[in-house]
């Protein structure tokens, strides 16, 4: 009975996950080269065919690279604060996490308040004198407003949860490394760079493909600032399962952001590989 | 993505059922209409509460009406007792709706109650309530109205003009058009635009005309506020003045005329080479096979239609009664100003109504993108016409076949799927 425990503990979660994302996942990777009760693979040729998809798929790339980079160095800035504090650390800490506990849709709706027409911005600019009357920023003629007013908020909105994986795992780093550091006479940035980083790695990898995923899934933000004025993989997906009732291609655009999301989560753990005996 | 939204579809289904749990014993109405939280309160409260024992009214999208439906269906039985929404929307089911002939429905005309057939020989629908779609006009905009210019017979090229002078005098663009995600600017096209230049929706998609229509309008979007592809309810902008003189929906301009009756007028649809076309809006009450009580669901059905039910609705709703019937003298502002406008479009001598899809099933939506489509290249992405109109076209065919749709007005009967030369 010992033996077996640990599966049977296990199983509650195991049979979760088969049931709804297991079986829904092989369900969607059928549907994807279905079509007419065929398997083909003309639901991919449809969806590349659509005038959008490029557009849509290089807008995901382009939101990723811009928002995760900007984030990665604003949670690692947060969480060494929040490690040196003496005082006051958990205040800080929750402070820090209350956007996570907002909705990506709420979060969206937040930021469409501050640029919308009649938005807070506008408000802002009209009462300082910078411009005569509101402007349209969240127009189709400057897309770049929309991209960066979504990149804004997504920094705002999921920079917390990096934040707190890398306060967990600088709370794991024995302090002796640093107080080495500090015998030789090492600098901040200097322990910062040789020591911390490289002791941070297993976190920074799961924090990283964490938010890289979730950043290819980017829907509800897009759709609350954007519209379809700025279409990302997600939006186009949903646009052909409940817009176009068209299940092959809404799953061959899924099959599209796994594949983009297996391959760079492969990709971080290859670029911040830990070998087994250099871990803590 | 499938695995979120299923998620988000159990979660709205627990909280469904948690709110909605002393409800579960009245009759499920599944509606795509009336969706706006206080046009459904008044569903309830006021259109519904004649029903014995109480109807339980859920409007929702129509991705996720038609994704439930499909779900009951599939599963063999369900708690849906009866289906409301467009025309559109039930003819994807077509197959799965129960026949309504047993009904009495002889106040509905005979040309409306021929499409709730949906070319079947069953009355797989019953119509429900009617609109159309409109102008508005805010009434500091009539000064600018061209020279001899009548706003009940405009043309397109005076609309042209007018918006024009408009945002010449005012300094900015005042034309307003339901461009956003919400907004149904595929109807205009398709109902509107292109039948008045080329007498066809499907047909001359990419004829010589159609080229000139797509030229017309983006003539008219130079006058079009930018911030139109975030335009939903036209009714919004018409009451905060962004917008001027405005294209939409009754039931998307009916809050303008509520909240201020005296500062708008509403007129027909303006006309082009081949007449006045208008896009009548049809909205049907049906019954899935998988209606848990038949008896209940086909007497909800009856209850739609009884004249004070029928006034009820167009309280709630902006949907005019799709029979014949007098109205009180006290209905809201939107009623008395559209009521006049629709007559004297549906009764324009150069009138060209424009059907909605018919025979489509679950296409629908992907009919509609390539009107989108079309607009989205056209005149936001600035794409020649000639091109996009000959990419489109392949679309549309490649769909009009798949989906064996015959041609419906003002497209000449086709014996197969509709042809797109």
């Amino acid at each position: 009975m010992p033996r077996l425990l640990p599966y049977l503990l296990l199983l509650p979660a195991t049979a979760f996950l088969c049931l709804f994302f297991l079986y829904p996942f092989v369900q969607v990777a059928h549907d994807s080269v279905m079509r007419g009760g065929v398997y083909t693979l003309e639901n991919f040729t449809r969806m590349a065919g659509h005038w959008k998809f490029s557009t849509a798929f290089w807008n995901t790339m382009l939101l990723a690279a811009v928002v995760v980079p900007v984030q990665l160095a604003m949670a690692l800035t947060m969480a060494s604060i929040v490690t040196k504090l003496q005082r006051g650390r958990s205040s800080i800490l929750y402070i820090f996490a209350i956007p996570l506990g907002i909705s990506d849709l709420a979060a969206g709706l937040i930021w469409l308040s501050v640029f919308e027409q009649s938005g807070f911005l506008n408000s802002l600019l009209v009462g300082l004198g910078v411009v005569d009357r509101p402007i349209l920023l969240l127009g189709y003629q400057n897309t770049w407003v929309i991209f960066i007013a979504i990149a804004l908020a997504e920094v705002w909105r999921a920079t917390a949860i990096m934040m707190v994986i890398l306060v967990a795992g600088m709370g794991l780093i024995p302090k002796e490394y640093g107080e080495a550091a500090d015998v030789f006479g090492a600098s901040r940035w200097q322990k910062f760079r040789r020591v911390t980083l490289p002791m941070l790695k297993p976190s920074l990898q799961t924090a990283l493909i964490l938010r890289v995923i979730l950043a290819f899934e980017v829907f509800a933000v897009v759709v609350a600032l954007g519209g379809t004025q700025l279409p990302v993989l997600m939006s186009e997906t949903y646009h052909w399962q409940f817009a176009m009732q068209e299940r092959g291609v809404a799953a061959a655009y899924a099959m599209v952001i796994l594949a983009v999301s297996v391959a760079f989560t492969i990709l971080i753990l290859r670029l911040l590989h830990v070998p087994k005996g250099a871990r803590v | 993505m499938k695995t979120l939204v299923k998620w988000r579809l159990t979660a709205a289904a627990v909280t469904v059922s948690m709110i909605a749990g002393p409800a579960l014993a009245e009759p499920l109405f599944w509606s795509t209409q009336a969706k706006p939280i206080e046009e459904s309160q008044k569903m309830r409260d006021e259109v519904m509460a004649g029903f014995p024992g109480g109807v339980d009214y859920q409007p929702s999208d129509e991705g996720p009406w038609l994704t439930r439906m499909q779900a009951e269906l599939q599963a063999g039985s369900g708690r849906i007792a009866v289906l409301g929404g467009l025309h559109g929307d039930l003819s994807s089911l077509g197959g799965d709706l129960v026949d309504l002939s047993g009904i009495d429905a002889e106040a509905v005309g005979p040309a409306m109650m021929e499409l709730g057939a949906l070319g079947s020989g069953e009355q797989k629908y019953i119509p429900w309530m009617q609109a159309t779609y409109l102008m508005v006009a805010n009434r500091k905009a009539l000064e600018f109205l061209p020279e001899g210019a009548d706003i009940n017979a405009l043309s397109y090229d005076q609309l042209i003009d007018w918006a024009r002078a408009t945002a010449e005098a005012t300094g900015g663009p005042k034309f307003g058009f339901p461009a956003g995600p919400q907004g149904l600017k595929h109807r205009f096209f398709q109902g509107f635009l292109l039948p008045a230049y080329t007498k066809s929706t499907v047909t001359n998609f990419r004829s010589d005309e159609a080229v000139v229509a797509w030229e017309t309008f983006r003539e008219l979007w130079q006058y079009t506020n930018p911030a139109a592809t975030n335009y939903s309810f036209m009714q919004e902008q018409l009451v905060t003045e962004e917008v001027w003189i405005a294209f939409d929906h009754v039931a998307r301009i009916a809050d303008a005329f509520n909240q201020r009756p005296d500062d708008f007028v509403a007129f027909p649809a303006p006309a082009g080479p081949m007449g006045r076309a208008f896009m009548p809006v049809v909205a049907g009450i049906a019954v899935p096979r998988t209606a848990p009580n038949m008896d209940e669901s086909m007497a909800l059905v009856a209850h739609m239609l009884k004249p004070e039910t029928q006034i009820a609705t167009l309280r709630a709703t902006n949907f005019f009664p799709v029979i014949a019937t007098d109205l009180p003298e006290d209905m809201p502002a939107s009623v008395k100003a559209s009521g006049p406008a629709i007559a004297a479009m549906t009764g324009a001598a150069d009138a060209l109504p424009a059907l909605l899809p018919m025979g489509l099933g679950d296409k629908g939506g992907q009919f509609n993108q390539v009107y989108t489509d079309t607009f989205e290249r056209i005149i936001l992405a600035g794409q020649d016409i000639r091109t996009v109109l000959d990419s489109q076209a392949e679309v549309l065919r490649a769909l009009m076949i798949e989906a064996n749709a015959p041609c419906w007005a003002p497209d000449a009967a086709s014996d197969g799927p509709c042809p797109v030369n």
